[in-house]
């Protein structure tokens, strides 16, 4: 069924809509403030509540699809790696448990690598899925981000890797652990050729894979509400015997603790990263997909760039597009002006250190 | 945990020729002949109980409270031992301890874990558990290193970073992430031996080097076995089949080529015999450094980097 996913499945879908997901009519209970969601509506609102504006997750797909110039990307094949090198068995083999994972999301492993345009700069994303085994990093993700990374710095592409993942995988034992500086080697590698690295922090990001590539970010973004961590919150209680606040570990509580720049709502997600990638990769603001603009930057949603790329995801409905190219622009228009600000304030440094 | 199960009946003869060595001075001619015979019989016992250790009992020997800890190693090894305190931002930290002192002559920076040897100790030291500070503290060391041109040795022995609410609050997982990161940029050469515990996330902080050795009973895994145990089995329970199922022995991980080599423990472990073992680590140190000083800086950072991609893809 494999071949079938992956070559003819795009074209169905965007005809009668995705088949593993529920149908139409069904409903939802947001997680958060429990309001009922028609299943419809939520799609359309990027899985995010109607009622409280809670992120729920997202696949994979349909995350890169709302990033993207126009929804479209490249996909790139993981590159094969030993698995089971332990022949690690508990009470199931790990061999069975990848082949499960595999057979439920049609992935090789827990990682997609996807390149494009954004804000049209650029960009090779290495995006994880949470639901292969938990997002976990074994040597096959470790080894995609390599791989990823090398992609970005060939085609001087910004890099930007997207954790959904409770750690390392156990099952691969030390293989796993080292996952952690080879995952960090593919960063130094991006860093160096003066490429931006991006880091968007989704629920959840925890444990080796957020002491590794997901906090060596220039710019640390995170979805609303995620958790983020080291160690999990039961490991932590257990030990200081003590109640954590309710807010602990979120995107928002690490932002007031200087650890990520921007709490980003899914809406905002392509417009903020759009200009960021531009102020980063075109200074001048005179490059073919420059969208130096004052005010209202509606437009770079829209037909930015012109996409060379063979069509990955499915564009939203035009209802929800609206809706988030006028959040995008009010909140854009809300943050030109706190720039404005900041950079009024020593403008000539900047220069002299560019030229 | 001073004792270890599967030591019981060596422990007890050990005892009981300790009790005829007290009293052979009163009398007794037969006492000197029982105690030989007695001496032969623990001997074995450790011989036999020593050539079929399980990956369980690697992990409770790996961390025995009398295994040479990082202090004992500085006392043995390094002249004029200079510690040197906190990461300039918020504390010092007293589980990660680091300075400047003389390898064999040779001025370096060496830093490690430290557990602690009694109850005020441990405390203090917070059982090896670094706080982000500690993580800082290395990186601030490995600047150092790299500034003056210093080689740098690392000593592992934790059972990981520190779970707790301010560790988090300050970045646990940053200060660890850029401490790997700032292994990979500094260009002197970086040697680690992991001495008894290398538990996971924390202890490869300070392990991304050219080097990496472990002694032959010490361990070095991605998570503990009761961790891995509660979580794939459910059940602390079966932290054994978890030690086993981990390769975490450094048996295992050689075979895996993700050291470069094994120092041997006299038989009956380093707790037994701290000083022959922190000799096995000097002369296994010393060796590496004879290698490493004639490279240069490109060198170095260029093939740490080969190095550490190759895992997994030469297997
Ligand atoms: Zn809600």
């Amino acid at each position: 069924m494999n071949w079938l996913t992956d070559i003819i499945r795009p074209r169905i879908r965007s005809i009668v809509g995705d088949q593993k997901e529920v149908p139409d009519n069904l409903w939802h209970k947001c997680p958060s403030c429990e309001g009922m969601l028609f299943h419809r509506d939520l799609q359309d609102n990027m899985n995010v509540c109607t009622h409280c504006g809670h992120h729920l997750r997202i696949t994979v797909k349909e995350r890169l699809a709302i990033m993207f110039d126009d929804g479209r990307y490249e996909t790139i094949d993981l590159p094969k790696v030993a698995y089971d090198p332990l022949k690690f068995k508990d009470r199931k083999k790990y061999s069975d448990r990848l082949k499960d994972s595999q057979n439920k999301t049609g992935l090789k492993d827990a990682m997609t690598i996807a390149k494009g345009t954004i804000g049209g700069q650029n960009v090779v994303i290495a995006a994880f899925n949470f639901s292969f085994m938990g997002g976990s990093m074994g040597a096959g993700v470790g080894e995609a981000i390599v791989r990823a990374a090398k992609e970005a710095v060939k085609t001087k592409s910004a890099f930007i890797t997207i954790p959904a993942s409770g750690g390392a995988r156990m099952q691969e034992g030390m293989l796993s652990l080292v996952q952690m500086p080879r995952s960090i080697i593919a960063v130094e590698m991006v860093k160096e050729e003066g490429l931006p690295y991006i880091v968007l922090l989704t629920d959840p990001t925890t444990g080796g894979v957020s002491a590794s590539f997901a906090m060596l970010g220039d710019i640390h973004l995170a979805e609303p509400g995620s958790t983020i961590g080291f160690a999990g919150r039961r490991v932590i209680e257990e030990t200081v015997r003590e109640t954590l606040p309710d807010d602990f570990q979120t995107a928002e509580y690490l932002q007031e603790h200087g650890i990520v720049d921007v709490v980003v709502k899914r809406a905002d997600l392509r417009e903020t990263l759009g200009r960021m990638l531009n102020l980063l990769m075109d200074p001048q603001g005179d490059s073919a997909g420059g969208t130096k603009k004052k005010g209202s930057n509606a437009k770079v949603n829209g037909k930015a760039a012109p996409a060379k790329t063979s069509s990955g995801g499915k564009n939203k409905s035009p209802a929800a597009k609206a809706t988030k190219q006028i959040q995008a622009a009010q909140s854009a228009a809300k943050s030109a002006k706190k720039n404005k600000k900041k950079s009024a304030k020593k403008p000539a440094a900047k220069k002299v250190a560019k030229a | 945990m001073s004792q270890l199960d599967f030591e019981k009946p060596i422990l007890e003869l050990e005892a009981k020729i300790a009790e005829l060595h007290h009293v052979s001075g009163d009398s007794a001619v037969n006492i000197a002949d029982e105690i030989t015979r007695m001496q032969t019989k623990a001997s074995r016992l450790l011989q036999q109980a020593y050539s079929k250790l399980t990956p369980a009992q690697k992990v409770q020997i790996a961390r025995h409270q009398q295994r040479p800890h990082f202090c004992d190693y500085i006392s043995a090894l390094i002249e004029d031992f200079t510690p040197l305190a906190g990461d300039r931002n918020f504390a010092e930290d007293h589980a990660l301890i680091g300075g400047l002192g003389r390898f064999q002559g040779q001025s370096c920076i060496i830093m490690g874990q430290e557990k602690g040897h009694d109850t005020q100790s441990r405390i203090k030291h917070n059982f090896g558990m670094a706080r982000p500070e500690g993580y800082r503290k290395a990186q601030r060391l490995m600047k150092m290193a790299s500034q003056f041109q210093l080689p740098i040795i690392t000593l592992v022995d934790t059972a990981g970073a520190y779970p707790g609410m301010g560790a988090e609050e300050r970045g646990q997982s940053e200060a660890i992430a850029k401490s790997i990161e700032t292994c990979l940029r500094t260009d002197v050469p970086i040697i680690t031996v992991i001495i008894g515990e290398g538990g996971s996330g924390g202890a490869i902080a300070i392990a991304v080097a050219d080097r990496i050795y472990m002694l032959e009973h010490s361990i070095y895994s991605v998570i503990s076995p009761e961790g891995c145990a509660s979580i794939l089995w459910r059940s602390g329970d079966y932290a054994k089949d978890a030690a086993t199922a981990l390769k975490l022995t450094a048996q295992d991980l050689k075979q895996l080529k993700l050291i470069d080599g094994i120092i041997p423990e006299p038989t009956g472990g380093a707790h037994r015999y701290q000083e022959e073992t922190i000799h096995n680590v000097e002369r296994t140190i010393q060796k590496a450094m004879k290698d490493l000083m004639p490279w240069d800086k490109e060198k170095l950072l260029k093939s740490r980097r080969e190095k550490f991609l190759a895992f997994g893809r030469n297997i």
